[in-house]
């Protein structure tokens, strides 16, 4: 059966179908070496430096939610696109989407927000843009920023990764995407979980500093699921993980079982997957316990020889099972 | 206790395991009827646990999947009228129709919303009072009650605007037509939510008939292994019966409340099954006194006839004669974004737990 | 099929529960359920209490499952 084809959410989600529509949509049309290496930043070499470029648009609804709101987190999301490319962020740009009717109070405080949350990381907003749109042409607000930042720090480098390696990330896993889907309307649920929207930029050169860290991350939408099937999906090497090692808050995975939502493919804005040499992964793990975003840092796998291109999860029963990249976005269901 | 994690420790699992291991019997073949046991078996790795000797097929028992095309191109067409809301459990969005789905028809404009109970549809209906608020109801012995919780609030309230279209089926109906046809299968591992509400005994006339082995069994690893032990324990001892291992939640007369609640607002009525086709009173229909909110009414008169996807074996999948990695159009036509047949639409499905947790 | 989650109640207000499920609220209606006391574990499906959990059959499931023995 042919059906017509339309953009639907899951071109958003982050997964298999927005790896569909950037081949082949953008990469078919804008085709260069920049784009076409697909990193969380574009490098380039200018007058001997390289600096990292990213952008990033943020349409999150609701735009206030537990633990952050649309500014902070069009902060967050662009500062770690330039951090895991080993750069420190520098200038943002912010361009703003308002509907008509938007309370002034509203914007004013998502303006705040931001400039806190830029403050805080030391970066500055240098240059934006505003457009108004009739009532319903979009929600509220969407704000777009882009970022550059100079690399300081060469640790995106694929050819280097070999199986033993060791796989950590800085701490519990699903909180933003569950916060947002309990904070909308029609749930009738109270919790206590929190998006963990958060700056990575200085977690990641504190860690730098003292390991070797040979490939980072960061684990946004599509979840962790997403990322190691992509760190993998053309390589020589596999991944095997632990169930039992992978951070989840106790909270976080009622709603997820409760909804049928896999926390593997969860949304997260603090987030970060590192690949570190085996030798190095206990250091590793104390220096990201002792800063503040990375307390609950855990070592969750290993590169492996085996099964190359796939990711292995040993579950806590002791099973074995394949992840998957998410495929169109997660909706609440029944059965 | 807490109901789950006391049912996932791995010393447990292992042991049980171990002891399935032993079994040095005859291959043997059973079937998890209900999509739940499947999306379990799979997030587990349970297959990884298990001899070759013991073989688990997945069966009829994901409401979403056995859910029939009509029934879409149905609910598509309600939404094309003017002053509707559809209100639906998410689990249909992505099912394809003979020509689109809801999640493209809300792309292109429907009012098609998500509820996570049939309340928020009765919510709905009140908070639309100038809008036909349509729930689609879909789901076997366990959520059907909701929707006659839903339709007897709308009876009380006089809701004049909130209409069902029922797609509710029955479980021992087509538990039987596999048995009747050439299914070679050893016992059933029975729905433990379907069984909470009908009690076991809906069980027993198929075990009177065909002699074959059932167990009740709830969700958790350490269930559905003990199950399967039970499952051989009865295929050994050639004592054919039916067995609850989900004491915790299941009883033999079920859930009365439940039960006349449903018997107040449903009827007995033949219905289609993806893969099976009609089965006689499998489906449940909104009795004449509740008429007033049956969406059916609402239907357009000349519906064209559901075209059924090409290429796709969901109906063999249903009937457990052909496993997902048989299809020609698994992982690559046909995959959780983009679903040709609705085993692969529903995260119980088959074809989807297969291609999320296994070797797809 | 039918995703069903044990949670335990907290609070009852007429045919309404407030529930715990792993440490989240969540509303409740009990209208499919009977004798539903605070304290119980109910298992909740479409925003619906299905039946209560039987602890002693759950307790007494675990002990069958300690002294399991291999088949011979």
């Amino acid at each position: 059966m042919e059906m017509d084809k339309y953009i639907v959410l899951g071109h958003g989600s982050g997964g298999k179908l927005s790896q569909e529509l950037i081949r082949n949509i953008f990469l078919r049309y804008f085709d260069n070496d920049t784009l076409n290496a697909l990193d969380d930043s574009a490098v380039l070499p200018i007058e001997g430096n390289e600096i990292a470029f990213t952008t990033d648009s943020f349409v999150v609804d609701p735009i206030i939610f537990p633990g952050g709101d649309i500014g902070k987190l069009a902060i967050c999301g662009t500062v770690n696109d330039l951090a895991v490319m080993g750069a420190v962020p520098n200038y943002l740009s912010a361009g703003f989407i308002l509907e008509e009717g938007l309370s002034l109070k509203t914007l004013e405080n998502v303006v705040k927000s931001m400039a806190n949350t830029a403050k805080q990381a030391g970066i500055k907003i240098v240059t934006g843009d505003t457009k108004v749109v009739h009532k319903g042409q979009c929600d509220q607000l969407f704000i777009n920023t882009s970022g550059i930042g100079l690399i300081n720090t060469k640790f995106k480098d694929n050819g280097n990764v070999e199986p033993g390696d060791a796989i950590i990330i800085n701490g519990y896993i699903a909180d933003h995407g569950m916060t947002i889907v309990g904070a909308r309307e029609g749930l009738h649920l109270s919790s206590q979980i929190q998006s963990d929207c958060a700056c990575l930029h200085t977690l990641i050169q504190a860690l730098a500093s003292e390991v070797e860290i040979k490939l980072a991350r960061d684990v946004t939408r599509g979840g962790l699921a997403t990322v190691l099937v992509e760190l993998v999906q053309n390589s020589i090497y596999g991944i095997e993980i632990l169930e039992s090692a992978i951070p989840l808050r106790n909270e976080t995975a009622g709603i997820c079982d409760m909804l049928g939502f896999d926390p593997l493919h969860v949304a997260n804005e603090g987030k970060l997957v590192m690949v570190v040499p085996e030798a190095q992964s206990e250091k590793a793990i104390t220096v990201l316990k002792k800063h503040e975003l990375g307390v609950n840092a855990a070592y969750i796998g290993n590169i492996t020889k085996a099964n190359p291109g796939k990711v292995v999860m040993n579950t806590v029963i002791g099973g074995k099972r394949m992840i998957q990249l998410l495929s169109g976005e997660q909706l609440p269901r029944i059965c | 206790m807490k109901y789950i994690t006391e049912f996932r420790n791995k010393d447990d699992v292992q042991k049980l395991a171990k002891a399935i291991g032993t079994y040095n019997g005859r291959p043997v073949q059973y079937m998890e009827v209900c999509g739940g046991h499947t999306m379990s078996i799979q997030r587990f790795g349970i297959p990884s646990m298990l001899p070759e000797s013991i073989r688990l097929i997945s069966g009829p028992g994901c409401p979403v999947c056995v859910t029939s095309t009509g029934f879409i191109d149905q609910a598509i067409a309600l939404s094309r009228q003017t002053d509707t809301i559809i209100a639906t459990y998410g689990d249909l969005i992505r099912v394809p129709g003979s020509n689109s789905s809801l999640e493209n028809e809300r792309g292109k404009g429907a009012d098609i919303r998500i509820v996570l109970s049939s309340l928020a549809a009765i919510q709905m209906a009140i908070d639309n009072q100038d809008k036909k608020v349509i729930f689609l109801g879909i789901g076997f012995e366990t959520t059907a009650p909701a929707t006659a919780v839903a339709i007897q609030e709308a009876h009380r309230q006089s809701l004049e605007n909130f209409y069902v279209l029922s797609a509710h089926k029955i479980m021992p109906p087509a538990m039987d037509s596999l048995l009747s046809g050439d299914i070679n299968l050893d016992g059933f591992i029975a729905p433990g939510h379907v069984s909470a509400i009908t009690g076991s005994k809906i069980y027993e006339p198929l075990v009177e008939k065909y002699q074959t082995p059932v167990v009740i069994s709830g969700f958790e690893p350490l269930d559905i292994l003990y199950s399967v032990w039970m499952l051989i324990n009865q295929t050994q001892n050639n004592t054919p019966g039916v067995e609850i291992q989900y004491k915790r939640v299941v009883n033999e007369g079920g859930n009365t409340k439940a039960l006349e609640l449903m018997d107040e607002i449903f009827e007995p009525e033949d219905d289609w099954w993806r893969g099976l086709g009609v089965l006689p009173n499998s489906g449940l229909g909104i009795r004449t006194q509740y008429r007033a909110h049956d969406a059916k009414q609402w239907l357009p008169k000349n519906m064209e006839l559901p075209k059924e996807p090409v290429g796709c074996i969901c109906g063999d999948i249903l009937k457990g004669l052909r496993s997902p990695s048989e299809c020609r159009l698994f992982g690559k036509a046909c995959h959780p974004g983009n679903p040709v047949g609705a085993c692969m639409v529903s995260n119980e499905g088959a074809c989807q737990a297969y291609y999320l947790y296994g070797n797809g | 099929m039918c995703l069903s989650i044990p949670g335990k109640v907290l609070a009852i207000r007429g045919d309404k529960a407030d529930v715990s499920i792993q440490g989240n609220l969540v509303e409740v209606s009990l209208q499919l359920v009977e004798d539903v006391k605070v304290n119980d574990y109910v298992l909740v499906h479409v925003g619906f209490a299905l039946e209560k959990i039987n602890d002693s059959e759950a307790t007494e499931m675990l002990k069958v499952l300690k002294e399991l023995k291999n088949f011979t």
